[in-house]
């Protein structure tokens, strides 16, 4: 482990002038960078503590959206009232993930920006074109039981591990930041860029650049949502299949839906497909598994993760069937 | 038949509840770890592992490393002290593993290629990754399958043969109504306790000292005796407290490198390693591959029972997972065939993990049971009393004790079997089918020979010096209770010292033996010091002594079947939709012989009960085929039950009495409550949703892709 200095950082300003040093980390909770340098997957020159920026707060915004501190912590978001009355999946999503002790660590900030879990990827002596761009990717064709379905390529088939952002997908979430040359945003839909051959290369964001929060727009269809998160064992894993759904109908029909999954690709993944074919269509349990057919035919599996085709369209089914039949009572 | 549990009698302090004699001290941290002891001078070693599976080291570029801040020494094959592999010590010959750095053959990722030793760990960690090892990769062979061509039949031992039957097999199966024939898998499991393995060595004053965390400070230092060819009497290896072992903490290369650092570098060297390090160099359960056949009459007694299975060992050393051995205790039939199939693959050699082959062995021949209760139309209870053994299926030797059919009786009206509808797939609790299985339980309950002594102090409190180990189970608290038995002593006037070799010889904390061979030892002891005060009117200042060895009582034991027995329920959930599998709740009722401590003994039971949950849902290495290596090897990657998997667990006993044992009917009971619960829940799954699970872990996707039986 490579001796490494500690900044604690008060202002944004401060924050981002030591941020511009390529060999500089953000450290927020230290839930998964920390982790990372144990197993000397980051090597860090210096660490840069975020966690006293003036950035922690939840604010409810005009006309129903919310606004969201980098250095809220997860548990900070899971259990605020209005994040749990206007969007409920977010708040399922982010009590799925990890333990207590580790909730109250992570930040919402740094939950974006957690690594794979990919096993190669973890581990230095293996091929990872993640880690070393150029060494292959030994997932391909070793273990990947727990790896994309959607979105990959034949340079990288590693997943995104977060549940909150499955949440904040499908809400239309807005990520602000900051830099040395001044503030910024990117919608969470072309945050994580496509894996083609840069898997290395995982987010639009500045070099340098610090999350200062995020923004979530009002969505009156998320007070009537559901995150639904499966994995191998009841708790403390990452989801093997996930889905963030949010339903309104009327007289039977879908007027608006909202559908994101986790753990199928290199980032929180819209069912964009799946919600444009739900959209005016009936809300019965045949419309929803041809919506995700419909988001599941571009799917492609590996020999040991086919599986996740079928849980997904599961899910898909079984959750908006749960949010129909409660809407009705 | 009553059970145990309820008001102890107040005659004995064997049989009534005691908290941990040790508790306080390791619940406030006053416990000291071997990783904890500090030393003036202390080095600090850090391992290098090869990245390759099998070829030769080229070269080991030092120099770099050597100019690294605070660091001391790299040892490696070139350099290294010479030490004697070719002996046979108490366990059996030393697994090569241990004599690190003597050649420069790799046969396994993971293997130990280099330590570096530097003033703090921190500086040794950082040179250790920075170490370049340059290698010449050849082939290598790490794919583990039934009908392997490389599979061979091992030698076996007196104590279990590798292969053994009777009858005409193949005409017994022919001849019967009712056939199953089965094959079954189980993974690579670790056992990763939550102290990682650490040892530190120094010489003083002419002799060597290792403060170590292990399962048998005498075997430990007998080992370290031969393979640095130095008189046993010159090495003294104490373990203190040990955080865990179960099977993996004998000698292993970490004391082997701190005994070759101290030596060279003339000052004390403590090697810890890492998570990651105990995956490849502690040992593990190997994968199995078994088939089962088993051929019965119409009403389920058993004509033909055939077990054969198969597991993987390294190409430096033999270790045979008896899996097949069950059966040679539980059922008879006519014609009996059991056999335990090896495999050298170029991986690290496998080694006892908590209930070695009972624990695979019963999730495939009881799961087979079920399978075959099912065909018979009969209920899996009855079907094990019809085939209820009078003598050892394969020796014909009586049993010592055999209660397994009172556990099922106690088990099934507390589990509310009698309710049970046999027919799968028919209840449902929201998302969830539900269902119920079961199955039986068993684990040798040997017995060896050990030595302690005891010592009446002048002040009216006695000293029990034995070299055993408590790994966390409640040893040091059980034999207390059993010494103050027998001086009829409350047990806070007696104080159990243990875990140094210099307190002689004993058996090792392993195999469900411990507890009764260290029993022996100290009531002997305990039996002898009586006499010797009888005689005398006073204690003198240096108090006075008696010592046993329990040698010749221990060969002069009557040839016995000798056993633990249990029953194992479990009700799960099944979501097919999502592939989740949960635990509801679980019973298992034992009959373990005489229960010392109920309050410690209940914990391992319920223990090695959730063990048998983690395997039946969770736990699998991943061995990468490419390179040959593990991967996710760390206990975020490498999933065991976490609090959530875990339901209400109830453990319990029956009376298992046994007048004619010379050590008042103790049996081992570390190991019997794991075998058995893989089997009980599959089983369950199996009545939860029709569909037969028959590779363990039982997965999410496999329930997903396997659905129920009528979907």
């Amino acid at each position: 482990m490579r001796e490494f200095g500690y900044q604690r950082v008060f202002d944004v300003p401060g924050a981002v002038t030591l941020g511009a040093d390529p060999e500089a980390r953000y450290l927020g909770g230290g839930t998964n960078l920390v982790d990372l340098m144990k197993s000397g997957v980051e090597r860090p020159g210096l660490l840069i503590d975020v966690r006293e920026l003036p950035l922690d707060r939840i604010v409810p915004t005009e006309g129903g959206g919310l606004r969201i501190g980098a250095t809220a912590t997860n548990s900070d978001l899971a259990a605020h009232p209005e994040v749990r009355r206007r969007y409920p999946a977010l708040a399922q999503a982010v009590l799925a993930g990890a333990s207590g002790q580790l909730r109250n660590m992570a930040t919402v900030g740094g939950n974006l920006l957690q690594r794979t879990r990919c096993a190669y990827f973890t581990e230095p002596a293996q091929p990872c074109n993640k880690r070393t761009p150029g060494s292959g990717c030994a997932a391909v064709n070793g273990e990947h039981r727990n790896h994309a379905i959607l979105g990959a390529s034949e340079h990288c088939v590693a997943v995104h591990p977060s549940d909150m952002g499955v949440a904040l997908t499908a809400f239309d979430a807005v990520v602000t930041y900051e830099t040395a040359d001044g503030p910024g945003e990117l919608p969470l839909a072309e945050f994580y860029l496509p894996v083609g051959d840069t898997p290395h290369l995982e987010t639009a964001l500045p070099s340098g650049a610090l999350i200062t929060g995020i923004t979530l727009p009002p969505a009156p269809v998320a007070a009537n949502s559901r995150y639904r998160k499966v994995r191998e064992r009841a708790s403390y894993a990452f989801a093997i299949g996930s889905i963030a759904a949010a339903l309104d109908t009327r007289d039977g029909v879908v007027r608006e839906v909202r559908l994101a999954f986790g753990a199928v690709a290199s980032r929180p993944w819209r069912a964009r497909a799946a919600e444009r074919a739900l959209t005016g269509a009936p809300a019965t349990a045949e419309s929803f598994a041809a919506a995700a057919d419909a988001e599941l035919a571009a799917a492609k599996a590996l020999p040991h993760n086919g599986y996740k085709v079928t849980l997904l369209r599961n899910l898909v089914v079984a959750v908006l069937t749960e949010l129909t039949e409660e809407a009705a009572r | 038949m009553t059970t145990m549990t309820g008001p102890t009698p107040v005659t004995g302090a064997v049989g009534t509840a005691h908290t941990r004699i040790e508790g306080l001290d390791k619940v406030t941290g006053a416990a000291r770890y071997a990783g904890d002891v500090p030393y003036a001078e202390l080095a600090h070693g850090w391992l290098v592992l090869s990245t390759i599976a099998r070829g030769r080291i080229r070269s080991v570029e030092a120099d770099p490393v050597l100019a690294m801040p605070g660091v001391l020494a790299v040892l490696h094959h070139g350099n290294a002290p010479r030490v004697n592999a070719d002996y046979t010590g108490l366990l059996g010959r030393p697994d090569p593993t241990v004599a690190v750095f003597q050649h420069d053959r790799v046969p396994f990722a993971g293997w130990p290629v280099a330590l570096v030793v530097a003033e703090t760990s921190e500086q040794a960690r950082e040179a250790a990754e920075a170490l370049v090892v340059h290698y010449d990769e050849e082939p290598h062979d790490v794919a583990f399958f039934a009908g392997h061509p490389g599979t061979y039949t091992p030698e076996g031992n007196p104590r279990m043969q590798a292969e053994a039957g009777k009858g005409d097999l193949e005409a017994e199966l022919t001849a019967s109504a009712v056939v199953v024939d089965a094959e079954y898998t189980t993974p690579q499991e670790h056992h990763n306790p939550l102290e990682p393995h650490a040892a530190m060595a120094r010489w003083d004053s002419g002799r060597l000292e290792v403060i170590d965390s292990n399962q048998g400070s005498t075997w430990v230092a007998e080992e370290l005796a031969n393979l640095f060819s130095l008189d046993p009497s010159s090495v003294r290896v104490r373990a203190e407290h040990v955080g865990g072992a179960f099977g993996s903490k004998g000698v292993r290369p970490h004391q082997v490198l701190a005994v070759m650092a101290t030596t060279v570098l003339h000052r004390p060297v403590r090697v810890v390693l890492t998570r990651r390090q105990l995956f490849s160099l502690v040992g593990y359960r190997s994968p199995t591959a078994q088939r089962v056949r088993l051929g019965a009459d119409p009403d389920g007694r058993l004509r033909a029972l055939d077990h054969q299975a198969l597991n993987l060992t390294s190409k430096v050393h033999e270790f045979v997972e008896t899996s097949a051995g069950l059966g040679r205790v539980m059922y008879d039939a006519d014609a009996h065939h059991t056999v335990n199939r090896v495999v050298a693959l170029d991986v690290p050699t496998p080694t006892w993990m908590r209930a070695p082959g009972a624990a695979p062995g019963s999730f495939a021949l009881e799961c087979a049971l079920d399978e075959l209760a099912e065909k018979c139309g009969v209920d899996p209870i009855a079907l094990r009393a019809r085939n209820e053994p009078d003598a050892g299926p394969v020796s014909g030797l009586p049993f010592s004790s055999r209660n397994v059919l009172a556990c099922f009786q106690e088990g099934a009206r507390r589990f509310g079997w009698a309710d049970r509808d046999p027919r799968p797939g028919q209840r449902r609790d929201g998302r969830w089918l539900i269902g119920t299985g079961t199955a039986a339980a068993t684990h040798p309950s040997g017995v060896a020979p050990s030595t302690a002594s005891v010592t009446a102090e002048p002040d009216g409190t006695f000293t029990v010096r034995i070299t055993a180990a408590d790994v966390g189970t409640g040893a040091r608290t059980a034999l207390t209770l059993i010494a103050a038995e027998a001086l009829e002593v409350e047990p806070e006037r007696v104080r159990v010292r243990i875990a140094d070799s210099d307190f002689g010889q004993a058996m090792v904390a392993g195999g469900s033996m411990g507890t009764r061979s260290w029993a022996w030892a100290v009531t002997s002891a305990v039996r002898e010091l009586r006499e010797l005060l009888v005689l005398g009117d006073g204690i003198p200042p240096e108090g006075i002594t008696a010592r046993s060895n329990t040698a010749e009582a221990v060969g002069a034991l009557p040839m016995r079947e000798r056993h633990a027995f249990g029953a194992q329920f479990a009700e799960v959930g099944v979501d097919v939709v999502t592939g989740e599998v949960r635990v509801r709740r679980m019973l298992g009722i034992f009959a373990a012989g005489r229960i010392v401590n109920p309050l410690t003994a209940r914990s391992q039971l319920v223990g090695g009960m959730v063990w048998g949950l983690s395997m039946a849902l969770h736990e699998e290495a991943a061995r990468d085929q490419a390179s040959g290596a593990l991967v996710g090897a760390d206990l975020a990657g490498y999933h065991f039950a976490a609090n959530a998997d875990v339901p209400l667990i109830e453990a319990d006993w029956v009376d298992d009495p046994d007048d004619e044992d010379p050590v008042g009917g103790i049996k081992g009971i570390g190991e019997v409550s794991i075998v058995g619960v893989a089997a009980a829940i599959a089983n369950a799954v199996w009545h939860a949703t029709g569909v037969r699970h028959r590779h363990l872990p039982i997965r999410p996707d496999r329930v997903l892709l396997a659905g129920t039986a009528t979907a």
